[in-house]
């Protein structure tokens, strides 16, 4: 057991920023939907294209650290047995007390149920919005590429759908990082200031 | 030198009776002549034009002396044959041949309605149309104000001092032909209004965006005419080419795809918005969403907020099956609201009046129908004397804002086809006089050459008429919550998915229950680890 730096600065910066912006585009997001009237629609409009832009130029930026650190492998999905084991501690021994089968270090900081989850958030989740997102905000040039028989209505499904999904994601993502952590709060805390017990 | 003496006394004679004549006969001597400074005519300085004229035709004969080919260009306008070829449907229509629901039609009550025709004498079927003097020059470019046709005279103004109505206090002034001869000009708003803004019986009874109030307007009534910003004439955007003036509601331009016309290559009509700003007028900020909707939103949609808010009110609802009730001493009645706004009237019937309205919406192609007089119709539902098609899908229509005016008319029971009434004039068989339904509306069609069953209903009827004046300031046009909104403007127009208005319930219902699920889930989760945490303190 040793202090190491967990999360790197950009690592960090990323989460943080990430964290912000998908608050704001769902909250936006819903505005824009319908369920609320917080903001004026063309305020939510204008709020959403932006939080909207500066995460995926964000995005942009996180895949090339992903690929020039080799971080991406940290997604790579583990072993049946090792996801069953794991879904066995969240459903019984989290309960009883028993111990975590998964052993967090800096080289495998995510648990073999993190790394479906987060493997499902980008590669299925977040390329739903950002696709559907897109063809959303360009949706007046859909007949300039061909696709001007699509319906708005079904981009707009997909779109909700995949905020629907996020917002579930985003509670448990919530409760397991904030309840989990041997000491109070410690996966907070090492998402603010890097360090970790490994 | 006698010569000269003798024409100068000539010249000073004539200034001298000018100013006697002046002087003596005209009641409007305080009335300011607006004068076009542009002009290279002065026409207080034509000799044909000092004459005093008995009548209108013998000023059009005065103006054609030297504008020659004036009447052979009106006698092909609109203006002058109330009849119009559609050239995409190819119905024909104009004011001498659709059905409205205000006085429904000019058949048999010529004299009233052609008060309003830019000629002289249109009293009955039989007018000349050829006719180059009775082409009325003066009502289009009068400008001093003081012309006016009377209400009841085919066209002419009144050539005496007349009352109006008849048997009342009010005293229509003849108007002096020679002054108002000699300060022609080029039409100005009040020249369109005398006809436009009182179409229908009254002002402001027919548009709902055209009354007199758009006179004098300010620019929070009408960006374009106010007189505190850019005072535009009528003809600023309905230009005129050979007196055919552009612009019209038989064969509109929904979609003026052809953006800004530049004279030179290609100007062909400013009549629509597009012709001066083209199909992306607005700024592109954070979004160009604004820009995106010019495709299928009229920019009149969310440019003109409401209507009939300049002070006058608009009829909107007209129930002529309630007309002829008479008073216990037989006297017609006359029901006023506390608006001072004439709710009943015993030759007219039930009224509703409208100020400040909220438009309706529809999808509009363009192809404005009329239903024609021997087109049955089914009176059971409510009849739309036009239709027009349009629909999200149709790249040629937008999202236009009308005003609908409703009301109750006759019709023709037996044969299942609109009707026409003869409302007006000195004969028995006119409703106003006689109140009988049967023979005014037989005196009409037989008029008509249309067959008459001899058995009348009512029916309920609309009539669109889509908006395009009374446009705001841009700081009064609609936010984008006006449609984008559970409740919004555009409620009834549901062939499309609009964001904010509509969503899928059964995905909202899936996606709530997903969530507040995992809430729940990981809510329950997390106590019962918390009670088997305590439990193991415990121990």
């Amino acid at each position: 057991m040793s202090q190491v730096i967990m999360y790197k600065g950009f690592e960090r910066f990323w989460h943080w920023t990430q964290a912000l912006l998908i608050i704001v585009l769902l909250f936006s997001g819903f505005n824009l939907h319908g369920t609320h009237q917080f903001f004026a629609f063309e305020q939510a409009v204008n709020i959403h294209i932006i939080s909207a832009w500066l995460l995926m130029g964000l995005w942009v930026f996180a895949i090339f650290w992903h690929l020039t650190t080799g971080e991406w492998k940290q997604y790579i999905p583990s072993s049946a047995n090792k996801i069953i084991a794991m879904m066995k501690y969240y459903a019984m021994d989290i309960f009883l007390g028993g111990g975590h089968p998964h052993h967090k270090t800096r080289k495998e900081k995510l648990n073999p149920m993190q790394r479906m989850a987060y493997l499902s958030l980008h590669l299925v989740i977040s390329p739903g919005i950002w696709i559907s997102g897109l063809l959303y905000l360009f949706y007046p040039y859909w007949s300039d590429i061909g696709i001007g028989s699509w319906s708005l209505g079904g981009i707009a499904l997909i779109h909700t759908a995949a905020a629907f999904a996020l917002m579930a994601f985003l509670v448990v993502h919530l409760y397991l990082a904030l309840t989990t952590s041997k000491e109070p709060l410690g996966y907070l805390k090492a998402m603010i200031t890097g360090y970790e017990q490994e | 030198m006698f010569f000269y003496k003798l024409k100068n006394s000539a010249l000073l004679s004539g200034i001298m009776y000018s100013i006697l004549i002046f002087a003596c006969s005209n009641s409007y001597a305080n009335v300011e002549p607006v004068k076009t400074t542009s002009s290279t005519a002065d026409h207080t300085k034509f000799e044909i034009l000092q004459n005093q004229f008995a009548t209108g035709p013998d000023v059009t004969k005065a103006c054609l002396s030297c504008h020659t080919e004036a009447s052979n260009q009106l006698h092909k306008t609109k203006h002058w044959n109330w009849k119009f070829t559609n050239p995409d449907t190819g119905e024909e229509v104009g004011k001498s041949k659709v059905i409205n629901n205000y006085c429904l039609a000019i058949n048999k009550n010529y004299a009233r309605c052609t008060s309003c025709h830019i000629g002289y004498g249109w009293k009955d079927k039989n007018f000349d149309f050829t006719s180059q003097e009775n082409v009325d020059c003066l009502v289009c470019h009068d400008s001093t104000d003081t012309y006016k046709k009377f209400p009841t005279a085919a066209g002419h103004p009144n050539y005496k001092d007349k009352a109006f109505p008849k048997g009342s206090k009010k005293i229509w002034k003849a108007p002096d032909l020679s002054f108002i001869a000699q300060n022609v000009g080029k039409t100005r708003r009040e020249n369109c209004g005398a006809c436009h803004f009182y179409g229908g019986g009254g002002d402001g009874v027919k548009h709902g965006d055209l009354d007199s109030s758009l006179t004098n307007p300010d620019k929070q009534l009408d960006v374009h005419l106010g007189v505190d910003g850019l005072n535009f004439t009528c003809s600023e955007c309905h230009t005129a080419d050979s007196h055919e003036v552009k612009g019209s509601r038989y064969n509109i331009t929904a979609k003026d795809t052809h953006g800004i016309d530049v004279p030179g290559r290609d100007d062909k009509s400013r009549a629509t918005c597009e012709s001066c700003h083209g199909m992306t007028p607005h700024p592109e900020t954070i979004n160009n969403k604004i820009n995106d909707h010019t495709d299928k939103v009229a920019c009149a949609t969310c440019h003109i907020p409401t209507y009939a808010r300049g002070g006058v009110a608009t009829k909107m609802w007209w129930d002529w099956s309630t007309a002829g009730k008479k008073d216990g001493d037989g006297k017609p009645i006359k029901i006023k609201n506390d608006k001072g706004q004439v709710t009943y009237v015993t030759k007219k019937g039930d009224f509703k009046w409208g100020q400040d309205m909220v438009p309706e919406y529809e999808w509009l192609s363009g192809d404005v129908r009329y239903k024609q007089l021997d087109e049955k119709i089914d009176p059971t539902q409510v009849v739309a004397l036009n239709t027009f098609s349009g629909s999200y899908d149709d790249p040629d229509a937008r999202i236009w804002p009308f005003k609908i005016m409703r009301g109750k008319q006759p019709y023709d029971k037996g044969n299942n086809t609109l009707s026409l009434i003869h409302l007006f004039g000195k004969d028995k068989k006119a409703y106003w006089k006689s109140f009988n339904w049967n023979s005014s509306i037989k005196s009409a069609m037989d008029e008509a050459e249309a067959n008459y069953s001899g058995e009348y209903g009512f029916i309920e009827t609309t009539l669109h008429w889509p908006l395009a004046h009374m446009v705001a300031p841009k700081e009064q046009s609609l936010a984008c919550d006006a449609c984008h909104s559970k409740e919004g403007r555009l409620a009834n127009l549901t062939d499309f998915y609009l964001p904010g208005r509509d969503n899928n319930k059964m995905l909202d219902l899936i996606g709530w229950l997903v969530v507040l699920g995992t809430l729940g889930g990981v809510t329950v989760h997390g106590f019962v680890r918390y009670f088997f945490a305590r439990k193991r303190e415990n121990k």
